[in-house]
């Protein structure tokens, strides 16, 4: 059901009226919302604050957020260059490093959990749901405690203890291990339900051409689940970059850890919060789209096969040209008409 | 071990900490979720504009920026106290963060269950006259809800990670993450126990939560 249009009728004069006033409340309400905030952030809120009714409660207070003294470090180019640019850098960093190496994992755990011999699915199954269940911030501290529990551990060994300093864990290290077992677990699972989702005609023809399990897996498998799990996947990797604004909490210098030292130079809190936020929004919807268009192309791909496919006979690829308006219909074209729409 | 367990009561108190975070931003989530859906199916355009700008913003800003907006923002810059001790101004204030960000996700796992109700379903309860109030209420967000039990398992599962994040500096509320890293700073507990004591804590709480929903999920399924 598609909500837009069918949850109510088109609306006659009376209901157009209603509407309206609705609208005209929506509008009172939001207004009010955001006079409280600026008023609120102007510091001219509260006691001792000047009427609301007077200009002078509306004029942007020096003290306040709104004044333009707090905004004008962002056209400074030395804001962009010393923190902004630098902040993204080891945000992307971070992100592009984890989702690389979380992919790895989550291929390699997700096989792992379908594999036939229990002593490597058994223990695949339970590093997956242990790093799905547990929080990203906690692996992340343990990754930056990491020295010490070595430490402490050495001597149960009956070795001794490291001298202090030989074993540093980064930030990033932290930041990039955390992400990569949280997020590579997660892709564990949806590779595996990918890899499920191939029809099992799939693999029953790959093996009787004589491929092994490896190759089934990798040739025919794989690359299937993959591309029909790529929105899933990438829906994931936006999940990663937001995570990354974690790296603040134990002082990695990206994004949102510039942000704060911005903030706290200028004492420009909220001007630098919208400003982060607006930068988080455009990468994370311009990746969303990605995915969005990926589901798009996969949806028509499919269609396309799948109708391609059912028909009777050997029916052709259809050929490239076939897209182009105009173009001479081929074989296809028939089949892909007759069978019903899949439902 | 012995270590780790003579200071339980630190990590009682932090989980207790936890699921209160969990439970007051689950109930405050779920009814701003259903309230931002019935505004994105809502006849009016601007009521639809706004829960969208809401969702697509907050939705794709990280939660760390969200809780520290509230806590440095809205709790110091803006002055508004919620309770009259810190520990639970602040905890306030995480709460409507995490309830402002996790409503999104109720949002859309509600929108997607909206779209799998059939067209039939509203069309008649559309023929037998009801308004828009009464179809959303009576027809549309009951099946929808039954469908989307399972997604928002996944989504209170999520919260409750999320409540991490509260200790975020601004906030500090003294959650379990927090008082694990606490424990590791100060040294009162080695390390690695301290670690697996606190991570079997927040498998205690998330995978009966996994299990639960999808039992439930099974049982109120719509047979179509």
């Amino acid at each position: 059901m598609s909500a837009q249009n069918v949850l109510f009728d088109v609306p006659g004069p009376k209901a157009r009226a209603r509407y309206r006033i609705y609208t005209a409340f929506t509008v009172l309400a939001a207004i009010a919302g955001l006079a409280v905030l600026y008023l609120g952030f102007n510091r001219t809120l509260g006691e001792g604050a000047p009427s609301i009714l007077s200009s002078e409660a509306w004029a942007p207070s020096p003290t306040g957020q709104w004044t333009a003294n707090k905004w004008l470090p962002f056209i400074d180019p030395a804001t962009w260059t010393d923190y902004v640019i630098p902040g993204l850098q080891n945000t992307l960093t971070a992100a592009l490093l984890a989702s690389v190496l979380a992919i790895v994992f989550g291929l390699v755990f997700g096989i792992g959990r379908m594999s036939d011999h229990w002593w490597i699915r058994v223990p695949s199954s339970a590093v997956v749901e242990f790093f799905r269940g547990i929080p990203l911030l906690m692996l992340i501290f343990f990754t930056m405690a990491l020295p010490i529990a070595i430490n402490q551990l050495l001597p149960v060994f009956g070795q001794p203890p490291m001298t202090p300093g030989t074993f540093q864990v980064s930030a990033l290290a932290a930041v990039v291990t955390g992400l990569t077992l949280y997020n590579g677990s997660v892709l564990a699972e949806v590779f595996r339900a990918g890899i499920k989702a191939v029809p099992k005609g799939q693999s029953e023809a790959a093996y009787s051409v004589g491929m092994n399990k490896t190759q089934t897996m990798w040739l025919i498998l794989i690359p299937q689940a993959v591309t029909s799990m790529m929105p899933a996947i990438v829906a994931q990797l936006v999940v990663l970059l937001k995570d990354s604004a974690l790296g603040y909490i134990i002082a990695f210098p990206e994004l949102l850890r510039s942000f704060t030292l911005i903030a706290t130079r200028h004492s420009n809190v909220i001007p630098a919060a919208i400003v982060c936020a607006i930068i988080y929004i455009i990468i994370n919807v311009s990746l969303s789209r990605v995915a969005i268009w990926l589901e798009r192309r996969n949806a028509q791909r499919g269609k396309q096969s799948a109708k391609v496919g059912a028909g009777p006979g050997v029916a052709p690829e259809p050929t490239p040209d076939a897209a182009v308006p105009g173009a001479v219909p081929d074989q296809g074209q028939e089949t892909r008409n007759k069978p019903t729409e899949p439902s | 071990m012995e270590a780790f367990l003579s200071n339980i009561d630190k990590v009682v108190d932090g989980f207790s900490w936890t699921v209160r975070l969990t439970l007051f931003s689950a109930l405050f989530s779920f009814i701003l979720g259903i309230v931002l859906t019935a505004m994105r199916v809502s006849p009016i355009p601007l009521l639809r504009a706004l829960s969208t700008g809401y969702v697509e913003g907050i939705r794709n800003t990280p939660l760390t920026l969200v809780l520290l907006f509230c806590g440095l923002g809205l709790n110091s810059a803006l002055g508004l106290s919620l309770a009259d001790s810190v520990a639970w101004d602040v905890f306030w204030w995480a709460v409507i963060g995490l309830s402002a960000y996790t409503a999104c996700f109720v949002s859309e796992s509600l929108r997607a269950g909206i779209n799998t109700i059939p067209l039939g379903q509203v069309e008649a309860a559309r023929s037998l006259g009801l308004t828009f109030t009464q179809n959303l209420s009576l027809i549309v967000i009951p099946q929808a809800l039954r469908t989307v039990v399972g997604p928002l398992g996944s989504v209170l599962i999520a919260l409750i990670k999320n409540t991490t994040v509260a200790s975020v500096a601004g906030l500090g509320v003294q959650e379990a993450s927090r008082q694990m890293k606490l424990m590791f700073d100060q040294g009162i507990a080695p390390v690695l126990p301290t670690f697996v004591g606190f991570a079997i804590g927040f498998l205690i709480l998330t995978l009966p939560t996994g299990y639960f929903f999808g039992w439930l999920s099974k049982r109120v399924a719509v047979v179509r």
